[in-house]
């Protein structure tokens, strides 16, 4: 039965969604790209290794040790949507993937499977700053249209109008693995979670896709035996829970990162994510650009105004651009609500 | 569609925004960055809704409205995230109020009076931003800019890109690209889109309210044909409203000694441009297409970017600088003054011509025809300053000895209106030159092919049996696409603003392409009421100055300039 079935609607089938953090339904944005190019005669296809949010390692470990995989993953799609349509294909690599890695996946291309592919497959290295941004779908297509890093208002989404207005899909690294893996039916509805911190195991980790934090940590082998907290999600765009919140899933970026609760600075933690916002902020709008500022200037003032601190996280949470803004209050709040306050 | 805004119903299209329905309705949201002819960046944040069943805000200008939708402008969410980024952007921009010429009419300063917004709680962070000037007529001040893009964009959409974001987050700053071949050619429109001055003309008001204070100086004011249809509006008059007879009071009001209209100058204008035009015509050597040179963002961009083209520019004078030689020759002499002790103040829709009167072939006697340029914001402001309001102000005339021009004069703030007046004149030339062999040369009046907003128009004229190509370019973006097609032409109009002059970069803000249109209404309405001079060349006074200067030899230092490259 199974062997009737094409690419799409096997990713369908498995229920994969996008592995950049934001969790939306492959089969979904795959559809609409399908549906944009049936009117259009190019488009193209972006394989998103930006990995902006530090402490995650997953795309490197990705094409490092799983390089064919992900190449094939992406050579699938490039034969669903139809050699002829697809004009280009973008590796969008952070800096140090493109030094480490470019190499490994041009002597993958230059085999007989993926000879043809490798005609329209282009390295861009990600721009060094604003970092974050840049792995941002609508800003990665902005930075190959020549345009400036921010994002894009949507409608129309990328799949419609993206690269010099051309229908473009852009998917993760991990995204493409998971296409691999579908492809060859050997998906098992895992994703890759990365350790980090006081933990004795750190490194990526392919465990179910839905768990909470206790049984990551449970199944690494990483469970803590002093007094801890843990960040969720990503380093910077996260959430800080207490050991007894544990049950909630992990989330976003699929990080899992141990904080000795004795050994740790709280204000100096506070100190570098506000420093990371303010400085990863591409200055497009104003509740970000302005507020992130604001924020890091508050912090460093002695007794500052903490409603006004608040009233600027609300702020970025209700009415930033993009999602950056809003991570950063949700992130800042995590602190306050679950450590701070206990 | 049916959608609910603070629950009450409203029918809706498909791609309307929230924004769009909102203001057809009359239902007040605030707005600091948009502007209606330019993208939508939804930067600002000003203009947050609250839309039930989402969990962010929604910025109205860039949401469009789905059946059904339930939108709310002003629950406490929306009422606290608007106010604090209003507080944000008023924290990152410099007030300079005392001396700002928008403060009248400054967006940024309305809505922090209106929402009650607290001033004090984050310290300056834009002290030490520098301010870019491009020669003495625009400036880009980083101290008061709200980064919202608009004047990139303005400069984007004219072709120019001459600014860009540099840097990113609260560090970035608008600059000036450092390309070789890159110039601002000083044409505004930046100033235009800016919601709060940063981008604006470099001020002389405070040079021109000094000179009104000097007892020695003949202080004379001349005004433009864009400004009496634009002024009105910074004084609640209606869009289009022609305002000359008030302007002219409002110069008396605040101590001008001699009032004169730049419609004469423009009617000097025409007779000149229209005798080179035939001139060329019946010149097998000459060069063409022959083009209009008075507009000094075109003359910029020539003389930089297409200094090819220099031999093809009109010899003529622009219509203020010739009023102005009217005013310290002609006029000087009957009236017996010294020449050296007046000073020409211009008001104008334009920042541009700040640069063109600063041009040194443009003297007379040792000193510039034109001594001060007020763009239309400008001048509004010290009249605002002066509490002088113009709607309420009773009508005058001009000065007897000159007079505020034809029907031809009045059309010239209009894109294709130059060309118009033109031909209108070198029709009538062209048939007194027929009149001997043919009595049967009709010359035509009106030429409504060359009018409008459209980026490039063109006609083919008949000018006593000769058939004369024209095209007018309406905004510098469109010159690039007629060079290659250019030499198929006899006579080109180029105005570097969308519309014209009515669309000029010192014009009041907001200016939108529904706004040129009624400006555009307003100046052929002038023209329609001339009825018994509606050709330059039937300006009797105008034709007894322009007798004078060819009786006098002075054509070369009154009628005529000469422009030269400047990319080296």
């Amino acid at each position: 039965m199974a062997k009737t079935l094409n690419i799409l609607q096997k990713i369908e089938a498995a229920g994969l969604v996008g592995r950049g953090g934001a969790r939306y339904p492959t089969a979904k944005k795959w559809s609409s790209f399908a549906q944009s190019l049936k009117n259009r005669e190019i488009g193209y296809i972006v394989v998103n290794g930006a990995e902006g949010e530090p402490g995650i390692k997953k795309d490197a470990y990705l094409l490092a040790e799983k390089t064919e995989a992900v190449i094939n993953g992406v050579y699938l799609a490039n034969q669903f949507f139809g050699n002829d349509k697809i004009k280009k294909i973008y590796f969008f690599l952070k800096h140090e993937y493109h030094r480490d890695y470019s190499k490994k996946i041009k002597e993958i291309l230059d085999t007989k499977k993926y000879r043809a592919l490798s005609k329209k497959i282009e390295f861009f290295i990600k721009p060094e700053s604003p970092m974050y941004i840049c792995g941002e779908e609508t800003a990665i297509i902005n930075i190959i249209s020549v345009r400036r890093a921010e994002p894009r208002l949507k409608p129309p989404f990328p799949t419609q109008s993206g690269i010099h207005n051309h229908p473009t899909l852009v998917n993760n690294v991990e995204t493409f693995y998971d296409i691999s893996l579908v492809g060859a039916d050997n998906y098992e509805g895992h994703r890759l979670y990365t350790l980090g911190g006081a933990v004795k195991h750190r490194g990526v980790f392919s465990l179910p896709a839905v768990m909470s934090v206790r049984e990551v940590l449970q199944a690494t082998n990483n469970y803590p035996d002093f007094d801890f907290f843990v960040m969720t999600g990503g380093e910077v765009c996260g959430e800080l829970l207490r050991s007894d919140q544990l049950q909630a899933p992990v989330e976003g970026s699929a990080l899992v990162m141990v904080f000795d609760k004795k050994k740790t600075d709280l204000k100096k933690l506070l100190a570098y994510w506000l420093k990371f916002y303010e400085a990863e902020s591409c200055g497009l709008c104003s509740a970000c650009r302005e507020g992130s500022y604001r924020l890091r200037e508050l912090s460093q003032q002695t007794n500052y105004d903490k409603q006004l601190f608040i009233d600027l996280l609300d702020n970025l949470e209700d009415s930033s651009f993009c999602a950056l803004g809003s991570s950063l209050s949700l992130t800042v709040k995590s602190m306050m609500e679950n450590i701070n306050k206990k | 569609m049916i959608v609910k805004i603070n629950n009450k119903k409203y029918t809706a299209t498909k791609g309307q925004t929230i924004l769009d329905v909102a203001r057809e309705h009359g239902i007040k949201i605030p707005s600091l960055c948009h502007h209606p002819d330019l993208d939508v960046r939804a930067s600002c944040r000003v203009c947050v809704v609250e839309i039930t069943g989402r969990q962010k805000l929604a910025t109205a200008c860039s949401t469009e409205l789905e059946d059904g939708m339930e939108i709310y402008t002003d629950s406490s969410r929306v009422q606290k995230s608007r106010n604090l980024n209003i507080e944000l952007i008023f924290a990152s921009h410099i007030e300079k109020c005392a001396t700002c010429t928008l403060r009248f009419n400054c967006d940024l300063l309305k809505l922090a009076q209106e929402y009650g917004v607290k001033i004090a709680r984050f310290p300056d962070r834009k002290a030490k931003r520098k301010t870019y000037k491009f020669a003495n007529a625009v400036e880009i001040d980083g101290s008061q800019c709200i980064d919202c893009n608009n004047c990139v964009e303005a400069c984007h959409n004219q072709g120019i890109d001459f600014l860009k974001i540099s840097g990113h987050g609260h560090e970035q700053e608008i600059q000036p690209v450092k390309a070789k071949g890159s110039a601002c050619i000083y044409c505004g429109q930046c100033a235009n889109a800016c919601p709060v001055a940063a981008a604006q003309e470099q001020g002389e008001w405070q040079q021109v309210e000094a000179a009104l204070k000097n007892k020695k100086k003949i202080v004379v004011a001349q005004f433009a044909p864009a400004v009496r249809v634009s002024l009105g509006e910074e004084f609640g008059l209606p869009y289009g409203y022609n305002c000359a007879k008030k302007i002219n009071t409002a110069f008396k009001e605040l101590g001008f000694n001699y009032i004169f209209d730049v419609n004469f100058g423009a009617d000097i204008t025409t007779m000149t441009e229209a005798e080179e035009l035939m001139e060329r015509i019946n010149n097998k050597k000459a060069v063409f297409p022959m083009t209009t040179s008075c507009c000094p963002a075109w003359v910029a961009y020539a003389e930089f970017y297409h200094p090819e083209l220099l031999p093809n520019l009109t010899t003529a004078r622009s219509p203020h600088i010739h009023s102005a030689g009217a005013i310290k020759s002609y006029f000087a002499k009957q009236k017996g003054i010294n020449p050296k002790n007046i000073e020409v103040v211009s008001i104008v829709p334009c920042t541009s011509k700040k640069y063109e009167a600063a041009r040194p072939e443009l003297t007379y006697k040792g000193k510039p025809l034109v001594d001060h340029v007020l763009t239309t914001r400008e001048f509004a402001f010290v009249l605002k300053k002066n509490k002088i309001d113009l709607a309420k102000l009773p009508e005058s005339e001009v000065e007897p000895m000159f007079n505020d021009g034809s029907g031809a004069a009045a059309i010239y703030g209009a894109s294709g209106g130059v060309m118009e007046s033109a031909l209108r004149t070198a029709a009538s030339l062209a048939c007194a030159q027929k009149k001997t062999k043919n009595k049967l040369c009709v010359s035509r009046l009106e030429f409504k092919e060359v009018r409008g907003l459209k980026g490039f128009k063109e006609a083919t004229v008949d000018l006593a049996g000769k058939k004369v190509r024209v095209g007018v370019v309406n905004g510098i973006a469109h010159f690039e696409a007629l060079l290659p097609k250019l030499s198929k032409y006899h006579y080109i109009e180029v105005m570097a603003c969308p519309g014209g002059c009515l669309g000029g970069g010192g014009q009041p803000l907001p200016t939108t392409n529904a706004i040129r249109q009624k400006r555009l209404e307003g100046m052929y309405a002038i023209d329609k009421g001339k009825t018994k001079m509606r050709r330059a060349h039937e300006n009797q006074p105008m034709v007894e100055y322009y007798q004078w200067v060819k009786n006098n030899k002075l054509a070369s230092k009154l009628l005529h300039t000469k422009f030269k490259a400047t990319n080296k």
